[in-house]
């Protein structure tokens, strides 16, 4: 029966800590700009080298 | 210059990249920008070593742009930050300004196509939106807590309200107790603070019945947990908080790359050449004083009333005033702020400082200092009827438990209230407005908030600004009418008409150019006269264009319909060009479709009258059309109007309409690049989408229809509740069934209703 207690302790917490990094990734502008990031994670961070050998 | 700098790949990501760096880039333009003042204006941060400001540039479209403007500092090293904003059409670089200056960096900004919008409205104390990030907090702490409370309501209900485990049903409730706090006290706020408001004013908005049943709800749930006789109604008072919160956040998405409360300001430049003791100076234009001696060069704006002293001025005043044509002014001339120079550079002593110039006097008017007066929107008195009836309902239902059962009746009045909440309303309306802005949003039609709608859905009357908003600029229709010329001859007209800077003269070059592709002649005489027209020596002949009497061209009967150049080579004169506005398409279409409605139309324009029998042909005779309109008269001309039945809706573009689109119940600003310039308004529209104003206002007024529709769904909805509740028989079960049930149900219909109209209506 405690073991049931403790369990739901443990979810409680764990849940609130979510909700916790979330309230702070809102506040740390995370959500303001909800398209750029999306092209940006497409573009290839080549080293200046590699990038010109490849150009034909 | 990529190539140099190993951004080739630019040009991989998109077929179509990049608008090349404009041709008319000065290189002192931004000279201004080494004034320590303005810079800082401009900075957000500023130390010996670093830099910091946000550029809005309204050419980004595509994300090789971003990639671009991402990658600045590998084309300079004193570049250590860039970060672009794509549906604000901002970057934000960061840099060393010890390697790279401020000015350097926007002509760098300018050079690769991406020329910095800084107008005056920059200078000035920057404003941080913080609001969003309250609301997406507060939606999701109230998701969280709500789907929290849920689960643990689960094993109660599914029991049948006898928990075996000791303790485990009480343990729940105190977990949901907890839980529910932060809803009541931060998600809720909102409402709260709408409510109070609305009764401070003396009005009982929707919030105010909403408020109580939420106060009531959470109340009678703290009191049955607390005494220990029921667990409450706790997950359905947080799921209706979620929801109405979820149609919030939906009904007020924002256009972020667009302004609608534009200043004069925002179209006046930050810098201005002055000349102080023969030597040119650029200063911020805000420390302009009366007195001062000015340089204004071709395409460069007037900041203030002035006397010309020197140079040939030809102005344009298409943004002000909505004249078609530039006009000449000689030395002595007053000119107008708002006005754009075509041509060489003049020199202007300033008579008025720039906050008091004929053009921001418009704004002084009292239209701009009040926020609009929106009328309420319909749900509002409908709530009242709806609170009417539920506290009659209560009333009986009290009145029938005192005579069987006395003890019930506080039971069976705290349920009727909490059933029968009209958050449903509440919910129909967001959910059916957000919808339709989105609606809108894709059809190129901009709206500032969601009681535009509810405004357009009333318009009776229309009216059209020509210039710019039912003509399109820079697109002129030409014919020639006469005696054919030859091909050699219409080089020679062509080659003329390039010398000049006047409208018709360009428009005629350009269509000149469509179909006669030989190279122009090269002119051995040049001479035109303002107001008359020019004349040319051309290999060996002599082109005469211009005006009827200074082409001595034969009199004509026909009716004059439009702009016309005579044209007289060598002396025989040969015909004219007619050079009539271009009118955006579906125009004509539009005008019959509206006239086929109830509404009436109005034709307003600064512009001189010879369109009229265009207009005619397209508006027909019993439209009232008006040449020559002020700014202030375009804005009695609406408040005339308003004074009649039905709302006004006005459509225009430029400075010379602002008043009238702020006057307006519909102000509806028409560009053809949204994310450009735009006087304050209501509504940003596409130019391209003018020809679908009629499926507009039809679609707004079905917007109505479709609410109704689902609060008569929502009534149903609350009929169940209330049986329920007044039999003294709402169980916590019953009450977390007909929530989500009667939510989701709206949500869907709603949002389907509104899609397959738009569908209908081919929008």
């Amino acid at each position: 029966m405690s073991a049931l207690f403790i369990l739901i302790g443990i979810s409680l917490m764990v849940a609130a800590s979510f909700l916790a990094a979330f309230i702070w990734s809102v506040g740390n502008g995370q959500y303001d700009d909800d398209y750029t990031p999306s092209v940006r994670m497409l573009f290839d961070n080549e080293p200046k080298e590699a990038g010109s050998e490849k150009k034909s | 210059m990529l190539n140099e700098n190993d951004l080739c790949i630019y040009y991989d990501i998109d077929s179509s990249p990049g608008i090349k760096a404009k041709g008319k880039f000065v290189s002192n333009s931004f000279a201004y920008l080494d004034d320590d003042s303005v810079i800082d204006q401009l900075l957000q941060f500023r130390s010996a070593g670093q830099m910091n400001a946000t550029f809005s540039l309204p050419q980004m479209h595509c994300s090789s742009c971003i990639y671009l403007l991402e990658n600045l500092h590998r084309i300079n090293a004193g570049i250590t930050k860039s970060q672009a904003h794509f549906e604000r059409k901002e970057v934000f670089v960061s840099f060393n300004p010890t390697v790279i200056s401020l000015r350097k960096m926007v002509e760098l900004l300018a050079f690769i196509g991406y020329e910095p919008a800084i107008s005056l409205n920059d200078a000035g104390p920057k404003q941080k939106n913080n609001f969003n990030h309250r609301k997406i907090a507060e939606l999701g702490v109230a998701g969280f807590c709500f789907s929290n409370i849920m689960m643990l309501s689960f094993p109660e209900y599914f029991s049948g309200g006898e928990i075996e485990q000791q303790g485990l049903k009480e343990t729940f409730s105190w977990i949901i107790f907890v839980l529910s706090l932060p809803v009541l006290f931060f998600g809720a706020r909102s409402i709260f603070v709408a409510a109070g408001k609305g009764l401070r004013q003396g009005i009982v908005n929707i919030d105010a019945p909403i408020a109580l049943a939420i106060i009531i709800t959470f109340a009678r749930s703290y009191y049955e947990i607390i005494s220990g006789t029921g667990s409450g109604y706790l997950d359905s008072g947080t799921g209706i908080i979620f929801f109405m919160l979820i149609g919030r956040w939906f009904q007020h998405k924002t256009y972020d790359a667009l302004s609608f409360d534009r200043q004069y300001k925002s179209y006046f430049p930050l810098g201005v050449t002055v000349l102080r003791d023969c030597k040119e100076e650029n200063i911020p234009a805000t420390t302009l004083q009366n007195g001062e001696i000015i340089v204004i060069r071709n395409e460069e704006m007037i900041p203030a009333d002035a006397r010309i002293i020197a140079g040939e001025a030809f102005i344009d005043y298409s943004f002000v005033s909505g004249e078609d044509a530039p006009v000449a002014r000689k030395t002595g001339d007053l000119v107008f702020a708002g006005g754009k120079q075509k041509g060489g550079a003049i020199q202007l002593k300033l008579v008025k400082a720039p906050s008091q110039s004929y053009i921001t006097q418009l704004w002084n008017n009292d239209i701009f200092s009040k926020t609009k007066n929106k009328e309420q929107s319909f749900i509002h008195p409908w709530s009242r009827y709806f609170t009417a009836i539920l506290l009659s309902i209560a009333l009986l239902a009290a009145c029938y438990w005192a005579f069987t059962d006395a003890s019930k009746i506080l039971p069976v009045v705290t349920a009727v209230l909490i059933v029968a909440c009209p958050c449903s309303l509440l919910l129909s309306a967001t959910f059916t407005f957000g919808n339709m802005l989105r609606i809108f949003g894709k059809n190129k039609l901009y709206l500032k908030n969601a009681s535009v709608i509810e405004a357009l859905a009333k318009v009776q009357h229309i009216v059209f600004d020509k210039t710019g908003t039912i003509t399109q600029t820079g697109q002129a229709l030409v014919n020639f009418r006469g005696d054919a010329l030859s091909a050699q001859e219409e080089t020679w007209v062509r080659s003329a008409a390039m010398q000049s800077a006047h409208t018709l003269s360009t428009s005629l070059a350009t269509y000149l150019h469509k179909d006669n592709f030989t190279t122009a002649a090269p002119l051995q005489h040049f001479k035109e006269v303002a107001g008359q027209g020019l004349v040319a020596d051309i290999e060996g002949a002599r082109v005469t264009l211009g005006a009827a009497s200074f082409a001595n061209a034969a009199a004509t009967t026909a009716p004059k319909t439009s702009s016309r150049v005579h044209v007289n080579i060598n002396e025989n004169y040969k015909g004219f060009y007619e050079i009539g506005n271009h009118y955006r398409q579906g125009i004509h279409e539009l005008a019959r479709q509206l006239q086929q409605g109830p509404y009436q139309l109005h034709v307003l324009s600064g512009d001189n009258d010879a369109e009229r029998q265009n207009l005619f042909k397209i508006f027909g005779t019993q439209t009232p059309l008006r040449f020559k309109v002020s700014p202030a008269d375009k804005l009695s001309y609406i408040k005339a109007l308003q004074q009649q039945k039905g709302g006004v809706l006005m459509a225009g573009d430029g400075l010379n309409d602002a008043g009238a689109l702020m006057q307006a119940d519909v102000g509806i600003a028409v560009s053809d690049d949204a994310a450009r310039f735009s006087p304050a308004c209501d509504a940003i529209m596409d130019g391209a989408a003018l020809g679908k104003l009629a499926a507009f206002i039809s679609y707004a007024k079905a917007g109505r229809q479709i609410v109704m529709a689902s609060f008569a769904l929502s009534i149903l909805y609350n009929v169940v509740g209330l049986s329920f509740a007044v039999q003294a028989k709402l169980s916590p079960l019953v009450a977390a069934i007909l929530m989500p049930a009667s939510s989701i149900s709206i949500v869907l219909l709603v949002s389907l209703l509104t899609s397959v109209l738009a569908k209908r209506k081919n929008l």
